[in-house]
């Protein structure tokens, strides 16, 4: 079922326009990723979604209706631009946040209680936010974001400043949240966690989807057929001399000293194998499949030459 | 609780506990306490050091003239030239050197005094003073006029003004005390809206610099937000305005019981003080009978009632506009072109109050007091001195459509100018907001 629907949606501000009859569907209790070089409308239509700005025309549905004041509390918003008062203490101001989604304070309280000790900052309760370090701020941040529980989480860079192990536990909550059944949009310009995250993605560049679908399968239809291949062999020389027979293949040395590696743009490559194995021994054989990075740069580009 | 209370309880709440409005709270009164104290003390006990003034007179008309006193002792030095003297002065066994040349009548008479450190304001004026007198004197006996004629014939004529209204009612007013009043009031309300009018716009910039804006706007709406903020610190004020009066009233008891039980009249006098900043003019020469009338004769429940009114509505008008600039804001030297259309208003109603004192009535007084930029300023000063109360309604009615109005342009300007970054802002461009759908 679909949870958003964006249909149709134009804004312009004075001078551009930020989104131009953009259409998108995201389905319910998926990841979703909204990719798109800067400036392409990626704020702008998650500020539309978070009723921050109103569209210009056409309109957003959720559970099929018009979105409207009564979705404020179903949905948690974090920003990429984000900040906390500075001056306040931690839990009250967690309170006062989760209050202005409409959750009661004492409900709030018992709530953010398990999250603090879930995320290891409990003892930061009544410490101003000016104490904290960026990532504990970071942290606040996201705790606040989801305390109401809504069914709709929309995501804007949420890694940028955590370390490893503070993102891994991010994205470890981010999946228990979908799991629990809640909807994400992601926004991000991290390629890696898109495909570790996302089911679906949508890439929009100056203010129109360009590519939609979910992330296997644009993979697939991105396949170019590289295949790698690495080999253990005390005759490089052999291996360098096969290679120039066929079209398209580059050998190489790896770091590994007698292992050589060859790279081919081909589905079939039973015969290059076969004659492979004569002069030594198989080490791996590789499907590569293109990055997401490689994608969204593919498809950018080729769209900006085309306009 | 719905959300614009949280906003205005959050709002309210921070500002409170912060340890300058604790400061500012206890402060206030004892600056204005000690604008009515210190005056009194320091004329009870004027322990001002003695001038040693060394007095040079070759004309010889002011030798027997001045006169020692608890500031200056006079030292005459006939026939010495000047120069030794002035080195006497810079060995410090004078404290300054008078010069007075030889004078010849019909002649202005030019005096020096000659001092390593500033001369006191009141021994110039002793010193002029007296050479002036005696100037006059020796022109009026040469003219053949008996300067005690002069003298007896002096008189002072005491005014007084009786206000009637259109039942034949009289009522005495009194134009020094409305006058202090007027001005008082202008005083406190122009204050009030910049400080208060600046933590709103402080408080917004502070919201778009910090980034929270974008989290607390998909809870709220801007406008909710806008208000909340303008509401809360409003209740600050007032909550600032009222420990005011309390603490000051306490504080000014203190004093009293202090000072006053030993000398009633001081009592009286502060009592005037109080209402009046200060007039010596007035409480010197008056008995604690007509103060008593003097204070009868303010209208208080109208002032209190206007100036609450006035000061509300002008606070909430410039606020509002105080909210729009603060959603400007990128940096603060980008705040100046914005800030200056706003203040300049204020600051020619705080100015033209001068001038509205002595002409309440005139008809620019009326339009200064009518145009909702200016009124609440200039609407505090006409009060003590009587208005209509059509006019009083009228302005009221202006303020409050004007401030409606500027609420839905603040708005439009906070919603478009809170989510705005790094990008350099024109007039033209702010205009284009107010189109926004």
């Amino acid at each position: 079922m679909t949870k958003i629907s964006v249909n149709e949606v134009t804004k312009c501000y004075a001078g551009h326009t930020a989104l131009d009859r953009i259409s998108i569907d995201i389905p319910e209790h998926c990841i979703y990723g909204l990719l798109g070089p800067n400036g392409a409308g990626k704020t702008t239509l998650i500020r539309i979604l978070n009723q921050i700005t109103m569209p210009d025309s056409g309109q957003v549905l959720i559970n099929g209706e018009p979105l409207g004041q009564k979705h404020v509390a179903s949905i948690g918003y974090l920003p990429e631009e984000r900040g906390l008062y500075k001056k306040m203490k931690v839990g009250e101001q967690a309170i006062y946040l989760a209050e202005l989604k409409g959750i009661k304070k004492a409900e709030a309280q018992r709530r953010l209680k398990q999250w603090f000790d879930k995320f290891e900052i409990g003892g930061w309760w009544d410490k101003k936010v000016e104490e904290l370090s960026k990532g504990m701020q970071q942290k606040v941040q996201f705790i606040t974001t989801v305390i109401h529980e809504p069914d709709i989480l929309i995501f804007d860079e949420p890694f940028s400043g955590f370390d490893p192990i503070n993102a891994n536990m991010l994205k470890e909550s981010i999946l228990e949240l979908r799991d629990k059944g809640a909807t994400i949009l992601l926004s991000t310009h991290n390629m890696a966690s898109v495909e570790e995250l996302c089911d679906r993605i949508t890439l929009i560049n100056k203010g129109k989807s360009i590519l939609e679908g979910k992330v296997s399968d644009i993979k697939r239809q991105h396949d170019t057929h590289k295949r790698e291949i690495v080999v253990r062999t005390t005759t490089p020389q052999a291996i360098y001399a096969l290679g120039d027979t066929y079209n398209n293949i580059k050998v190489e040395q790896t770091d590994v000293e007698d292992e050589m590696r060859l790279t081919l743009y081909s589905a079939t490559s039973n015969d290059l194998i076969a004659q492979l194995l004569q002069n030594g021994q198989l080490v791996s054989y590789k499907e590569v499949l293109p990055s997401m990075n490689d994608i969204f740069i593919h498809e950018v580009q080729s769209q900006n030459q085309a306009s | 609780m719905n959300k614009i209370g949280l906003i205005i309880r959050r709002e309210y709440l921070t500002r409170v506990r912060k340890r300058s409005f604790l400061i500012m709270t206890f402060l206030g009164p004892i600056l204005m306490a000690a604008i009515y104290i210190i005056p009194i003390m320091l004329a009870l006990n004027s322990s001002n050091e003695n001038m040693r003034i060394a007095v040079v007179d070759e004309s010889h008309w002011f030798e027997d003239r001045f006169q020692d006193n608890k500031e200056h002792t006079f030292v005459i030095l006939p026939g010495q030239p000047i120069d030794s003297v002035k080195n006497l002065v810079k060995e410090n066994i004078f404290d300054m050197a008078l010069y007075v040349p030889p004078t010849q009548l019909n002649i202005p008479s030019n005096a020096i005094v000659y001092s390593i450190r500033q001369v006191p304001m009141e021994v110039e004026t002793y010193i002029s003073r007296v050479m002036q007198k005696e100037i006059e004197d020796q022109k009026l006996m040469a003219n053949g006029v008996d300067p005690e004629i002069v003298s007896a014939v002096k008189t002072d004529v005491n005014l007084s003004i009786m206000r009637m209204d259109e039942k034949g009612n009289e009522k005495e007013t009194f134009t020094k005390v409305q006058f202090s009043l007027g001005i008082a009031l202008a005083m406190l309300v122009y204050m009030f809206i910049i400080f208060f009018g600046g933590q709103v716009m402080q408080g917004v910039a502070e919201e778009k610099t910090n980034r929270i804006i974008e989290v607390i706007v998909s809870s709220v709406k801007p406008f909710q937000l806008m208000m909340g903020k303008i509401i809360g610190v409003s209740l600050v004020a007032l909550t600032q305005f009222v420990l005011w009066i309390v603490l000051t009233g306490a504080l000014y008891l203190g004093f009293s019981a202090f000072m006053g039980l030993s000398n009633p009249e001081m009592l009286s006098s502060g009592t005037v003080m109080t209402q009046q900043i200060s007039n010596e003019n007035v409480m010197n020469n008056e008995s604690v009978q007509s103060i008593l009338q003097i204070v009868h004769s303010i209208d208080f429940g109208t002032i209190i009632a206007t100036f609450l009114i006035f000061f509300i509505l002008g606070y909430l008008l410039y606020a509002t506009l105080y909210a729009a600039i603060g959603s400007l804001v990128d940096n603060n030297t980008d705040a100046q072109q914005f800030t200056l259309p706003v203040t300049v208003p204020l600051i020619v109603a705080i100015i033209s109050s001068f001038y509205i004192v002595n002409n309440p009535d005139s008809s620019l007084s009326v339009w200064l007091s009518m145009i909702p930029f200016t009124s609440p300023i200039s609407m505090m000063v006409r009060i003590p001195f009587g208005v209509p109360i059509w006019q009083i309604v009228l302005s009221i009615v202006l303020l409050a459509g004007t401030f409606v109005l500027m609420t839905w342009v603040a708005a439009k300007i906070y919603r478009t100018g809170i989510l705005m970054y790094g990008k350099k802002l024109s007039y033209k461009e702010i205009f284009k907001w107010l189109k926004y759908k």
